[in-house]
C-alpha cells in the first residue's frame, strides 16, 4: 500500500501543544516538510523563540536553541557566523519579532544575515493571555485593549514585510496565509523558497504567515479564520514584498 | 621565550584571546572599553575571524549565545551600563549551562555615571548578572600580563564548567601600557563539545540548547545539579596573591586597581615599621575565603580598600564572620585612591589595636 | 639600583605627549625594567587637556597613576598651574616656554626652560616639541641612554610611517644638545 500521508521526518513525535485551531502546527509541517525536502535536517538548526511557539524545540527533529524575547536574530547570526556551513531558522511571534526584537530583526535583515525567518501573525500575544500585539488591528478588542486599539494612544500596527523590504540586506519578504488549501500550498512554495535563499547564500528571508489565535481572540476556529479574511488581510494583504532570486519581482 | 611587548590593557586582553582560539567577537561601543573591539576589528577578518558590531549590547550577547551554542568560542566587551544590558544574555548563558567570555571595562555608575575608572559592579558581577539562580566565574587581573593569563584561564575553565566567565577590570587597566609577553598558539586546547547545536548530521539524537524548564521540579533539580558544579568550583578554584600576609597585623583585601595602589601603601607602611600585608583576590567568584579564614589567627584587623562605596567588603566580612574587625576604605565615581590614602587608614587602625 | 622615574606629561590634546610618554616608557622595556603607561582618556579627544603617567622602576609597580612625580614635561600654562605643586622636592620640571611664558616660583625643583615649539618650527620639525622636551628629559635625568633613547624611538614609530622617524630622532637630538 503505497503511504501518501505521514509525518514528515524533520518533526519529533512529540504531541504539539497548541490550541484546537490555531495555526502554528500547520506552519511547523510546511517548514518541516522543507526540510525533508531539501535534506538538510542534520545541518539545520532552529531558534524557537519565547511565546506560545517556545516549545517548538521540543517538536523539530534538527538540533534546536531556545532564545530570549525578541533575540532570535541575533541568536541566529551567532549560530550562522560560527558555523557558516549550517542552515538557520528562527521560528517567532508577532510580540517577539515586531515589539521587543524590532531592533535584532531589522539589523539582521539590514546586515543581509543569511538566515530564515518564519514570523507567524496572528494580531495577538497568545501564551500571556492575549494582550495586544504591535501587529493588533485598530479597534481590536484585547485584555489590555479592553474597549479597542485606540489608535490615539496604543498606535498603529506595523507591518513587518512592507517595513523590511525597504532595506537592501532582504533577499525575500512574503506575507502568506494558511486559511485554504490553496493558500497553504503558496505558503509552503515561500516558506521552502526562504530556505532554498538561504543555501545559496542570498541572505535574509522572511516569510510572515498571517494567522489566527480562536482562543484569545475569543472565536471558534472557522469564525476566527473567518475574521482573519475579513480583518486581517486588508490590513495586511498577502503578496511578495520583495523576492531578489531568480524569477522574483525585484532584483 | 616570546618577545616582550609594550600594550595597552584591552588590547592586551583582545590579542590574548585570539591566542586563546577565539575568532567570535560581538559587541557594541562603549567607552573606556573601545580598543578592545577596535582591535578585534582589525584582526579578525585577517585571520578568517567574526568581528560583528551589534545594533546593542542586547544583540551582542545573544549573538555570543548563539556563537557558543553552535560549539565555538566567543566573546563580547562593554563597559559598566553596557554589562547592565547583557545581563539578560548571560542569565540565558547561565541557565544553557553555555560559556562564554565577557569582559567589563568598569566606569563609574549609577546611569550614565561616568567614563573614569570603577569598581562599582562587583555586586552585580558575582551576585546578580541577571536574574536567577546563578553564578558565573568573576577573575580580576591586576596587570596587563595576568589580564592575558586570565583571558586563557576564563577560557578553559568556563570550557570545563560549561559557565560563562568575566574578567572584571577598570578603566585605569584598560588604558594603561605594561610590557607583555603573549603565550605561544597552542597553549590552550578547545575541548569537544557534544552538546552543541551545530547540526546533527544524522548522526545523533537532536541537541536542544535550552533554559526553559515549565515542570518546577525539573527546575529546581537542575539548579539543585548547578549548585552542585558551583561547590566543587568553590573547593578548587579560589586564586588569590597574597603581600606580606605571614605576620601582617593589617591585611588589606584589594583587588584590581586598587590593589596596585594599596601595593605602594603597604611598602610605606613596612617601612614605618607597621606590619601591613595583602590578599588580593584573583577570582571574585569564587572568592577566596579559604585564604581570608587561614589569616584570621595571626592577623588583627582586616581593611578592604576599594574603588566603590563598599562592595566586596560584604565578602571580607562574611568570610571574617566576626572573628576580627573589617574596615573599608574607598573612592568612587571614577576616582583612583593614592597610596597615602590608603596609608592613612593602616595608621589610623594600627593606632587602635 | 637605578632610582625610579615617574614622569607626568601634560599639555594639551595633540601636542603629542601620549607619544612622547610611550617612547619614554619603551626606554624602560629595553633596558628591561618595570614599566607603566597611563594616558587620562574622556572625551577631549583633540585640543582638551590631556596627560599621561609613565613609571619606571626596579621594582614591581604599584599605582600607575602618577600623583607626585619627580620629573613633569608641561606644554601648556593650565597643565603648568595645576601640576606644579605636585612635583616632588629635587625633581625636574621640562617647561616648553614657546607655549608658556610663566616662570616657577618654587626654589626646591630643577626647573628647565626649553622653546621647544620654535625649536621644533625653526627645524622644519612642526609638531615635534614633544621630542625636543623627552631628548632634554634624557640628557639631563640620564634615566637611559641616548642609544636605548633612539632605539625606543624605533619601537615607537610603526614601520609604515618610517619618514617620521627621522624627523622624531632630529627632534630628540635637538633636545639632548639644548643648553
Amino acid at each position: 500500500m503505497a503511504i501518501v500521508y505521514k509525518r514528515p521526518h524533520a518533526l519529533t513525535d512529540e504531541v504539539f501543544h497548541y490550541c484546537p485551531g490555531c495555526t502554528h502546527g500547520i506552519i511547523h509541517r510546511l517548514i518541516a516538510e522543507t526540510i525533508d525536502e531539501l535534506e538538510i535536517e542534520g545541518c539545520t538548526v532552529g531558534i524557537a523563540p519565547v511565546g506560545c511557539a517556545v516549545r517548538a524545540y521540543d517538536f523539530f527533529s534538527c538540533d534546536m536553541v531556545q532564545a530570549a524575547h525578541g533575540r532570535a536574530p541575533a541568536v541566529a547570526t551567532g549560530l550562522k557566523r560560527a558555523r557558516p556551513e549550517n542552515i538557520i531558522f528562527t521560528y517567532q511571534g508577532d510580540g517577539d519579532l515586531a515589539a521587543i526584537g524590532m531592533a535584532e530583526t531589522v539589523h539582521a535583515a539590514t546586515r543581509g544575515e543569511n538566515i530564515t525567518v518564519i514570523f507567524v501573525n496572528n494580531a495577538i500575544y497568545g501564551m500571556t493571555g492575549g494582550q495586544m500585539a504591535p501587529t493588533s488591528l485598530p479597534g481590536q478588542v484585547t485584555q489590555t485593549t479592553p474597549y479597542g486599539r485606540d489608535t490615539n494612544s496604543a498606535g498603529y500596527p506595523i507591518r513587518v514585510c512592507e517595513l523590511l523590504s525597504t532595506l537592501d540586506g532582504v533577499a525575500l519578504a512574503q506575507r502568506v496565509t494558511v486559511d485554504s488549501v490553496r493558500n497553504v500550498r503558496i505558503a509552503k512554495k515561500a516558506i521552502k523558497k526562504a530556505f532554498e535563499n538561504q543555501i545559496k547564500g542570498l541572505g535574509f528571508s522572511i516569510v510572515e504567515v498571517v494567522s489566527s489565535c480562536p482562543t484569545n481572540w475569543g472565536m471558534a476556529p472557522n469564525d476566527a479564520l473567518k475574521w482573519l479574511q475579513d480583518n486581517m488581510l486588508p490590513y495586511y494583504p498577502l503578496g511578495v514584498y520583495k523576492d531578489i532570486s531568480e524569477g522574483g519581482e525585484n532584483k | 621565550m616570546a618577545e616582550k611587548v609594550l600594550m595597552k590593557g584591552n588590547e592586551a586582553l583582545a590579542e590574548a584571546a585570539i591566542c586563546a582560539g577565539c575568532r567570535h567577537f560581538f559587541g557594541y561601543p562603549i567607552t573606556p572599553q573601545t580598543e578592545l573591539a577596535a582591535y578585534m576589528a582589525k584582526k579578525m577578518p585577517k585571520i578568517g575571524g567574526t568581528y560583528l558590531q551589534a545594533e546593542s549590547e542586547l544583540a551582542a550577547i545573544n549573538m555570543v549565545l548563539g556563537a557558543s551554542a553552535a560549539g565555538v568560542r566567543a566573546m563580547t566587551s562593554s563597559s559598566s551600563p553596557g554589562i547592565s544590558l547583557k545581563t539578560e544574555g548571560i542569565s540565558y548563558l547561565a541557565g544553557c549551562d553555555l560559556p562564554a567570555l565577557i569582559i567589563n571595562v568598569q566606569r563609574g555608575g549609577p546611569g550614565l555615571g561616568g567614563i573614569q575608572p570603577s569598581q562599582s559592579d562587583y555586586w552585580q558581577a558575582t551576585k546578580a548578572t541577571g536574574h536567577g539562580d546563578f553564578q558565573i566565574l568573576v577573575f580580576a587581573p591586576s596587570t596587563i600580563q595576568e589580564m592575558v593569563d586570565l583571558v586563557f584561564l576564563a577560557f578553559d575553565l568556563g570550557d570545563k564548567y560549561r559557565m560563562p566567565a568575566m574578567i572584571l577590570l577598570d578603566g585605569m587597566l584598560g588604558q594603561m601600557m605594561e610590557p607583555v609577553v603573549l603565550p605561544e598558539a597552542g597553549k590552550t586546547v578547545v575541548p569537544d563539545r557534544p552538546w552543541a547545536a551545530d547540526g546533527h548530521k544524522n548522526k545523533r539524537p537532536h541537541n536542544i540548547i535550552n533554559s526553559l524548564y515549565l515542570d518546577p521540579l525539573k527546575l529546581e533539580q537542575t539548579n539543585i545539579e548547578r549548585f552542585k558544579r558551583y561547590e566543587k568550583i568553590k573547593g578548587t578554584e579560589q586564586r588569590c596573591e597574597e603581600l606580606h600576609t605571614e605576620d601582617a597585623d593589617i591585611i588589606i583585601v584589594a583587588y584590581g586597581a586598587s590593589s596596585r595602589v594599596c601595593r605602594n601603601a603597604v611598602a610605606a607602611a613596612r617601612a614605618q615599621g607597621i606590619k601591613a600585608g595583602m590578599i588580593r583576590p584573583i577570582t571574585l567568584w569564587p572568592f577566596p575565603v579559604d585564604t581570608i579564614q587561614k589569616r584570621l589567627v595571626s592577623a588583627k584587623a582586616f581593611l578592604t580598600v576599594e574603588m566603590s562605596m563598599g562592595q566586596m567588603v560584604d565578602d571580607v566580612r562574611l568570610a571574617v564572620n566576626g572573628a576580627k574587625p573589617v574596615h573599608f576604605f574607598g573612592r568612587t565615581g571614577g576616582i583612583i585612591p593614592s597610596p597615602p590614602e590608603v596609608l592613612e587608614q593602616i595608621e589610623l587602625i594600627n593606632g587602635g589595636i | 639600583m637605578r632610582p625610579d622615574l615617574n614622569l607626568l606629561l601634560a599639555g594639551f590634546g595633540g601636542q603629542g605627549l601620549l607619544f612622547g610618554g610611550k617612547v619614554v616608557a619603551y626606554c624602560g622595556l629595553i633596558e628591561n625594567r618595570e614599566i607603566s603607561w597611563l594616558p587620562s582618556y574622556g572625551p577631549e579627544m583633540r585640543g582638551g587637556t590631556a596627560n599621561c603617567s609613565v613609571c619606571i622602576s626596579d621594582e614591581p609597580i604599584g599605582s600607575p597613576l602618577v600623583l607626585s612625580p619627580n620629573a613633569l614635561i608641561v606644554m601648556n600654562l593650565p597643565s603648568l598651574e595645576k601640576f606644579i605643586d605636585t612635583v616632588e622636592a629635587g625633581g625636574s620640571v621640562f617647561i616648553d616656554s614657546s607655549m608658556i611664558s610663566k616662570r616657577v616660583d618654587r626654589k626646591d625643583i630643577n626647573v628647565f626652560y626649553i622653546p621647544a615649539t620654535k625649536l621644533a618650527e625653526e627645524n622644519d620639525l612642526k609638531g615635534l616639541a614633544n621630542m625636543v622636551l623627552v631628548g632634554k628629559l634624557c640628557k639631563e635625568l640620564g634615566f637611559c641612554s641616548k642609544e636605548t633613547l633612539f632605539a625606543a624611538m624605533e619601537k615607537s614609530v610603526p614601520p609604515s610611517k618610517a619618514e617620521l622617524l627621522e624627523k622624531n630622532k632630529k627632534a630628540l637630538q635637538i633636545g639632548i644638545d639644548y643648553l
